[in-house]
């Protein structure tokens, strides 16, 4: 049975976190944390945790077709919090389907968005327990 | 180590990257490491109108530990030989125990 093996000529170095990392330092990166959190920064350093430093980061708020970006700064982002980095397209970042409103306007309509969620899931709940279904630690009024 | 080797031999193939928050991520395995961290090329998100923050993104690096699923391209997987190579590691184990 042929056993497949790499090309001789890639040593094992190439496969570290370091270098996975190093073509995206200094460029411009969406990161996304493990709380659902978005910053857009330029990564300027790491270790092998993916404990990151980022440059001139923005927070960056999404309501459906709306967003907002929030200066915050210099970030060391501690690994386990990272969700993933992208690298950002700059070509394609200009012609996004999004609209920038400001952060009150995002707050609003998340605001919106999670009362309508928090209805849905009450209707759902009440459907449930009609059936016989008891949704977990909820009372259904 | 198996699975660290096991993803190097699927690098350059098109595989799909289901994560705990449920965002599933298709593109081509560009590398992996010990952590089994993954790097992907030209990558599209697979229910791309819920997530808007990665329409504008085309290579990402994803941390190991986030991730849930790899789906892989079943004709690049050798199951009788994974097989072979995971009963070996154990005899290697089990002769480096003695």
């Amino acid at each position: 049975m042929d056993v497949p093996v790499l090309p001789e000529q890639l040593p094992p170095q190439v496969f570290t976190t370091g270098a996975q990392l190093l073509d995206l330092t200094d460029k411009k990166l969406v990161i996304v944390l493990r709380d659902g959190r978005k910053l857009i920064g330029t990564l300027r350093s790491y270790d092998q945790y993916a404990n990151l430093v980022l440059q001139d980061t923005v927070e960056r708020l999404y309501s459906q077709d709306l967003y907002a970006d929030v200066p915050r700064g210099c970030y060391i982002v501690r690994g386990e919090n990272v969700l993933l980095l992208g690298e950002i397209d700059l070509d394609k970042e200009d012609d996004l389907p999004l609209k920038q409103a400001t952060v009150d306007e995002i707050y609003d309509a998340q605001r919106l968005e999670s009362a309508n969620k928090k209805q849905k899931e009450k209707k759902k709940a009440r459907k449930l327990h009609g059936l016989g279904f008891e949704a977990e630690n909820e009372l259904v009024l | 180590m198996l699975f660290f080797s096991f993803f190097k031999t699927l690098v350059d193939h098109e595989v799909t990257i289901e994560l705990k928050n449920d965002l599933s991520i298709r593109g081509t395995l560009k590398s992996v490491d010990q952590f089994l961290n993954i790097k992907l090329d030209d990558i599209q998100v697979v229910d791309e109108v819920k997530y808007p923050h990665l329409s504008a993104v085309k290579n990402v690096f994803i941390r190991g530990s986030v991730v849930r699923y790899v789906h892989l391209p079943a004709n690049a997987v050798d199951t009788a030989l994974l097989e072979d190579a995971t009963r070996r590691e154990a005899a290697a184990q089990a002769n480096k125990a003695k």
